[in-house]
């Protein structure tokens, strides 16, 4: 917030009440794309999360927050079955997708995964041409189509054309941290997906790529639905729509850590008026 | 003793260990060079051996080598490589079976090379009735070497970071075409690295071909399923026969061995500082 | 704002998993190569003792491992194994003697003293030696060695012991040097840095520090390559002659198990007669000792990797 006085300009930090609530709420359809029911996950038998219920509304973006350790990048993976790839993930409860369970036994999980993509923490571009990386989804997946236009939809999709249409065929590694986020960001929307999950997407970045990025989801939230996870309150109080706290309870003998889901709603409400103690303390920066 | 005169004849040892197994070295390649370096001419290359020391050659020699290493490349590479991938990319690895797999491979790549001999003879030339044929000899020299370019290609598709796989499989790759398409892609430098390594080792083995029954004394022309030779072979015959010239012969044959060797070596060595890559 | 893609994508409700049957004849090729070494054992093991075992319903186990007299093609034959072990044991302590200390001492060297420059010279150098085939070195002893020790006055027969012992344990120290080294290079930085803090000389942290901590991968080295000794066959074949004696003077010529086998096989023995069968007789025992050793280092291998990795 600035002021102006005669004297000087001052510039205060806005409080994160002040940031939901000018974002607003953003988004008028509340359809339900996500329907989590009571889900746990664990690895090798130490329960990672458990006992979470909550739905993820169409165009929207969904903040998860909490401190580390509280499970929520074990929870956005559930969305994708990524936890699939881990040795000993077991996942209970129910992940309904437009109303079909996820996790049923006739599922492809490629199909998943195809309409619900990700975006990594650490920008992942594969050792290759800028081009075959936004190529490779397409092709792996059979789409039909001219592969040029879809990389080019991509690219301006992600705001990274202009940057890089000179220079298609040079190694993606060369590009700025920045750009290499946006590049993954390309690559996924290449394959048309419904969703798109973000773990902590901008926390490599310095905070002019956080900015592009940011603005990039206001963006994306128009054609498909966000999730992300951030551990950065300002950016969920920029961004978010819907706001989900996570914390982490620990077991009375003090060893078993297990992340549980405190409280979900509107940004606005859990930055101004949140339900819980436990919320505001962490909103309020009493701990975590 | 005083501490630094202590610390510096100590040091002095150690550099004196590593001195004597060079020293040897060059004296080894000095030798050869005086004694086969005069005799390394255009007939050496080209014309079968002979009794007569005048006129013999290490043409069926030299050439069976050559088929030798093109076959061992053509059986190796594939299996080792695909093992390889089983034991990085799908096999589950707190199974019994896989674990005993990898101890296998450690173990057979500290077999002796007689032993594998041993195997061929047993196998291939009696039991299968090969016969005494280069087409056995390159079989067992692959068995040989497996482990060696199983070893090797694993480092190189575990060198390949995770988030790569990662990122693929989120966009919808199934396990072969992330494998497929960015794990093999990345790793085919480490791979062709260790396979000429292990190529130029295999190439320069002895024992096993004893067994197998590579003859010592061949004045054609090697085929696949023929009687054949091996430098390595024609190097030991030449030794054994009376004449002092013969021995000269075999130095002479050394340093075309050397030769293949450096070359692949260097080869190896190119292919490894050309796609280096820092993840 | 709905695009008809757009539209489209809001209603994958059937995702009926296709059966992808690639992917698991993918795996089952994969799986098969794997086999391929399973194969190989499987044989080693078949050829080896399926003959040996026949061999041994003839010949008693403790006259083949107590007899002093190998002489299997000669009549009366003798099938005592006791001349080929003592062969291989001779050459291998020879081996041994040279190859275990100066490779220790260059891993010391390379790991503790050697500055970058230094071991980007040295190292290549190792793997050169590491890349010289035996059969060279079987060459080196015979024709270079051999009369070497000849001119400074040891009465060597024309093949020997001494010399083959020599030139192997040069082959031998790259093999004990860079697993040494390995397993020194191990060892956390932390460590050294602490004795050094306490004032300690570069020789007391790398004997007293270093190479304690590094032992069991030292050892591993040793081990190793003691097997190796024991396994090579040129070497000893070219140079050391084929004649069983059992003897410790390392001037006299002798035979290791190796050499004999290679003599037998490489020869036109009839199958399935007794001399044929000694072939395997003599290569189980061989494999037997080398296994043994192998397994060994593996363990001590793992046991420092895991600390680590």
């Amino acid at each position: 917030m600035v002021t102006m006085s005669d004297q000087a300009t001052t510039i205060e930090p806005m409080s994160l009440a002040q940031i939901a609530q000018e974002h607003g709420d953003g988004f008028s359809e509340r359809e339900a794309v996500f329907e989590v029911k009571d889900l746990a996950v664990e690895y090798s038998g130490n329960a990672a999360i458990r006992e979470v219920s909550l739905d993820v509304y169409k165009n929207s973006v969904t903040a998860f927050i909490g401190p580390s350790g509280c499970g929520k990048s074990t929870f956005i993976r559930c969305f994708n079955r990524m936890n699939d790839l881990v040795p000993g993930a077991r996942v209970h409860g129910d992940v309904l997708y437009r109303g079909k369970d996820l996790y049923a036994d006739d599922v492809d999980p490629v199909e998943v995964r195809r309409r619900i993509g990700m975006v990594f923490q650490k920008p992942n571009p594969f050792p290759k041409s800028i081009y075959d990386n936004i190529a490779f989804g397409p092709r792996v997946l059979n789409l039909k189509g001219s592969l040029d236009e879809r990389v080019e939809r991509a690219l301006r999709q992600a705001a990274l054309w202009d940057e890089v249409s000179n220079r298609l065929k040079e190694s993606a590694l060369g590009l700025s941290g920045g750009q290499q986020q946006r590049l993954c960001i390309a690559r996924c929307l290449a394959v048309e997906p419904d969703v798109i999950l973000m773990d902590e997407p901008a926390s490599a970045l310095d905070p002019i790529s956080t900015t592009r990025i940011e603005d990039l989801m206001h963006e994306l939230k128009r054609q498909y639905t966000i999730v992300i996870v951030t551990h950065n309150m300002q950016q969920a109080a920029r961004v978010a729509d819907m706001t989900a706290f996570f914390s982490v309870d620990v077991a009375p003998d003090g060893n078993k850590r297990t992340g549980i889901l405190v409280e979900y709603d509107r940004t606005s409400k859990i930055f101004t008026t949140p339900a819980d103690k436990r919320t505001e303390d962490y909103v309020t920066g009493r701990f975590g | 003793m005083s501490r630094g005169l202590k610390g510096g004849l100590f040091q002095l040892a150690l550099l004196f260990s590593l001195g004597v197994g060079f020293l040897m070295l060059g004296t080894l390649l000095v030798d050869v060079f005086k004694d086969g370096l005069p005799y390394l001419d255009k007939k050496l290359l080209t014309d079968p051996p002979s009794t007569d020391p005048e006129i013999a050659g290490a043409r069926p020699a030299i050439i069976a080598t050559l088929y030798l290493g093109g076959l061992l490349l053509l059986l190796t590479v594939p299996i080792g490589v695909f093992t390889a991938i089983y034991l990085e990319e799908y096999a589950n690895k707190t199974r019994w079976y896989n674990r005993l797999l990898e101890i296998n491979i450690q173990n057979l790549a500290a077999v002796p090379s007689i032993v594998y001999g041993i195997l061929g003879l047993a196998f291939l030339v009696r039991g299968l009735g090969l016969g005494r044929v280069l087409l056995a000899g390159a079989m067992i020299l692959t068995l040989l070497v497996l482990p060696t370019v199983i070893i090797a290609s694993r480092e190189a598709i575990r060198a390949i970071p995770d988030s790569i796989r990662q990122g693929a499989y989120a966009l919808g790759a199934t396990q072969w075409q992330v494998v497929s398409r960015q794990v093999l892609p990345a790793a085919i430098p480490g791979i062709a690295t260790g396979s000429i390594l292990a190529l130029s080792r295999a190439i320069g083995e002895t024992a096993p071909l004893i067994l197998i029954g590579a003859v010592t004394y061949i004045s054609f022309d090697p085929t696949i399923l023929g009687p054949f030779t091996a430098l390595p072979i024609q190097i030991f015959s030449f030794l054994r026969l009376p004449q002092e010239e013969f021995k000269l012969l075999a130095a002479a044959s050394i340093i075309v061995l050397l030769g293949i060797l450096i070359t692949l070596n260097a080869f190896a060595i190119w292919i490894r500082n050309r796609y280096r890559r820092t993840w | 704002m709905s695009t008809p893609a757009a539209t489209a994508r809001a209603e994958p409700q059937l995702r009926a998993r296709r059966r992808r049957y690639s992917e698991d004849v993918v795996k089952g090729v994969l799986g098969l190569c794997a086999l391929v070494s399973v194969a190989t054992t499987v044989g080693i093991v078949i050829a080896l003792f399926i003959p040996a075992f026949e061999f041994f319903q003839d010949i008693s186990v403790v006259d083949f491992l107590t007899g002093t007299e190998w002489a299997p093609l000669f009549e009366p034959a003798h099938f005592g194994v006791l001349p080929l072990i003592s062969g291989t044991l001779l050459v291998t302590a020879v081996a041994g003697a040279l190859a275990l200390p100066l490779g220790l001492g260059g891993a010391i060297y390379l790991s503790e003293y050697a500055g970058p420059r230094t071991r980007g010279v040295l190292k290549p150098a190792l793997e050169l030696l590491a890349g010289i085939p035996t059969i060279v070195f079987g060459y080196f002893a015979l024709t270079f060695m051999t009369p070497l020790l000849r001119d400074i006055g040891i009465q060597v027969e024309v093949f020997n012991t001494l010399s083959a012992g020599i030139v192997m344990g040069v082959y031998l120290i790259p093999t004990v040097a860079s697993l040494s080294e390995d397993a020194m290079g191990a060892v956390p930085r932390d460590l050294r840095d602490g004795a050094y803090a306490l004032g300690s000389t570069k020789m007391q942290v790398a004997t007293r520090v270093v190479v304690p901590a590094a032992v069991s991968g030292i050892i591993a080295s040793f081990v190793l390559g003691i097997s190796r000794a024991i396994g090579e066959t040129m070497i000893v074949l070219v140079a050391m002659g084929q004649q069983p004696n059992l003897t410790l003077d390392p001037r006299a010529a002798a035979e290791t198990m190796t050499a004999f086998i290679a003599a037998t096989g490489a020869g036109d023995v009839p199958t399935g007669t007794l001399e044929y069968k000694t072939i395997f007789a003599v290569g189980a025992t061989l494999f037997l000792m080398t296994f043994v050793m192998n397994i060994i280092a593996i363990r001590l291998v793992r046991k420092y990797r895991e600390v680590y990795e």
